[in-house]
């Protein structure tokens, strides 16, 4: 067989490609955006204000790191699955199993979260008027269950929403930074905490904050999830991917410095829904009212794309025999991944009912932190397998390597953050993709087909 | 000649999806449930709390008020708790070591396997 030797794939019933860039931003941002609703201020309750901030600028440039890599590898292998095809393509089928579990246990747990957000936002709202003690599982579960229902029929009606809501939210974020800034709240911006007690916890906490502030933008690389429906993947993934990331920069930036002013270090450390409280502190009603709908809508949004990118990453895992071949279907009709969006409804209930906020999102953290270093090795071998000029590629990011080393760099410091404060959840989850990763190369993968692991019309990889 | 993978009976996906998700709940969920898992933030409240004590000036007074926390004593855990970063160097290492080795097994694992693929795909090199 010659090198260049590609085998006909068999015909299958493929996902529609029928999404353009603005549903690539909104699948990013979608996703994502939650993270300035709530989450990323146990940043501050691990090291104070200033380490917020600081590690909402380094997350920043982790993440721009991350879009940068992605892009370059994405629209380039633009197949469902995004790093998990990424994975498979280039460093082998374990990886890629490692790497699609990630995606999934991330999103699960992110979408877990966003559930959990909006039980406490509802329960903050009834006490707020009076009826205190509601019972948040009726909502939680209704949420998912609603979610992955739109989910199962059909993606553009999904993405479609996802859309409008997350504008809102976003606009909401505006709204209450100019708000406040024209003197409309009633309690003044204060940031003596800034000078009274800047860290807290020495430079130590600084460094113990990048855990959460991973939170501000975690998921944006979701883009990468809808490769196989988007109708240009190297125009659009990169453009949609490189917006989301400059969106978020500016919306975790306005809303440290609003929740900053506004709320307690104390109180925001542990807040459940930061900018609505701090619209609440501002005592303005129609503030209130919109950040009460720009939360909902946030969390919603965010959870409506985590169904869609845990789903996909999945059916790609069914498909390839890595899991059941039965995830692997499309349904007939709405060609959507239906066995896998159902399937995972359970396991983000489990977590969405019995665990509590700060740690489900330390586990989604985690398992997004591990996709990253992933992305490191990922990107080096993808260019010493195939060099420039070998193969096109959608786009070519620039400075290589020093992306993928800030970006290891900064992965190292995060698992250092981690483990001050959650270092028994960093080893439960280590233990987790070891065990799994020994059931897949010992038992799971002799249902794999070797050489339907490679479906891209590439050369043979230089070394192999 | 190519590999032909055996077909997996549904009895056997099921017991493959039963598997995942014990594991899930197992090594995720149960240490949570059981608290071993978890922050390890400890509140340190101080005795007659008045704001000023607290530290709280009287623009951060009006937040905790605008927030429903008009007495001080009802804010004392929440301000006073703090997290506790003392470590080990024993359990720092134990962690690298975790982290590094879970990547160099997955990824040595995987070329293995990745060697198989590309021969089936592109063929033997020596052909």
């Amino acid at each position: 067989m010659s090198n260049a030797t590609v085998t006909e794939a068999p015909q299958r019933l493929g996902l529609l490609r029928v999404l353009g860039p603005g549903h690539v931003w909104a699948l990013g941002v979608g996703i994502v955006l939650v993270g300035e609703y709530m989450g990323w201020n146990f940043s501050v309750g691990k090291g104070g204000m200033i380490a917020g901030l600081v590690a909402c600028w380094v997350a920043g440039l982790l993440y721009t790191c991350v879009a940068m890599i992605d892009s370059e590898v994405t629209s380039t292998v633009a197949a469902a699955g995004g790093q998990y095809a990424q994975a498979k393509h280039i460093v082998g089928p374990l990886m890629a199993f490692n790497v699609g579990l990630f995606l999934v246990m991330a999103y699960t747990m992110l979408e877990a979260a966003n559930a959990i957000t909006i039980g406490f936002l509802l329960d903050t709202v009834a006490g707020m008027l009076g009826h205190t003690g509601l019972n948040q599982k009726p909502f939680i579960i209704l949420t998912i269950l609603a979610l992955a229902w739109l989910n199962y029929r059909g993606v553009l009606a999904s993405l479609s929403f996802n859309l409008v809501i997350t504008a809102f939210a976003f606009v909401a974020i505006i709204i209450l930074f100019v708000s406040v800034k024209f003197g409309v709240s009633a309690v003044p911006l204060d940031f003596s905490a800034v000078t009274n007690e800047p860290l807290p916890y020495g430079w130590l906490g600084v460094v113990a904050a990048l855990h959460f502030g991973l939170w501000y933008y975690l998921g944006i690389e979701g883009t990468c999830q809808a490769a196989e429906e988007v109708r240009s993947p190297a125009r659009s993934l990169p453009f949609g991917t490189m917006a989301g990331i400059m969106t978020l920069l500016i919306a975790a930036t306005l809303t440290w410095y609003v929740c900053s002013g506004l709320i307690p270090w104390e109180y925001l450390g542990n807040a459940g829904t930061p900018l609505f409280d701090a619209a609440r502190v501002t005592g303005n009603t129609s503030l209130m009212v919109l950040l009460f709908i720009g939360t909902a809508f946030a969390t919603t949004a965010s959870a409506n794309g985590c169904i869609n990118d845990a789903s996909r990453a999945w059916f790609s895992m069914g498909r390839d025999r890595y899991l059941p071949s039965w995830f692997g279907a499309v349904h007939p009709r709405y060609r959507t991944p239906y066995r896998s969006i159902v399937f995972l409804v359970p396991i983000a209930l489990i977590f969405a009912l019995g665990a509590p906020l700060d740690q489900v999102i330390t586990f989604s953290i985690l398992s997004g932190l591990l996709g990253y270093t992933f992305m490191t090795f990922n990107m080096f071998m993808f260019r010493r397998k195939w060099p420039l000029g070998s193969i096109k590629r959608g786009y070519v990011h620039p400075w290589h390597p020093l992306p993928a080393l800030v970006l290891l760099l900064i992965c190292g410091a995060t698992y250092f953050a981690v483990f001050l404060g959650y270092g028994t959840q960093l080893i439960a989850m280590l233990c987790f993709y070891i065990i799994a990763s020994l059931w897949f190369h010992f038992w799971r993968y002799r249902f794999v087909k070797r050489g339907d692991q490679f479906t891209m019309p590439w050369p043979r990889p230089q070394g192999y | 000649m190519a590999y032909r993978p055996p077909e997996q009976s549904l009895a056997g996906q099921i017991v493959d999806v039963v598997v995942l998700l014990v594991l899930t709940v197992g090594a995720l969920y149960l240490p949570l449930y059981l608290g071993l898992a978890g922050a390890a933030k400890v509140p340190a409240p101080i005795e007659n709390p008045t704001w000023e004590a607290l530290g709280q000036n009287a623009a951060e007074q009006a937040q905790w008020a605008a927030l429903g926390y008009t007495d001080p004593a009802s804010a004392n855990e929440m301000i006073t708790a703090r997290f506790d970063y003392t470590f080990s160097w024993t359990a720092l290492i134990v962690m690298v070591v975790a982290v590094v080795g879970y990547f160099i097994l997955v990824v040595r694992l995987s070329t293995k396997e990745y060697r198989e693929v590309i021969a089936e795909r592109f063929g033997d090199r020596d052909r």
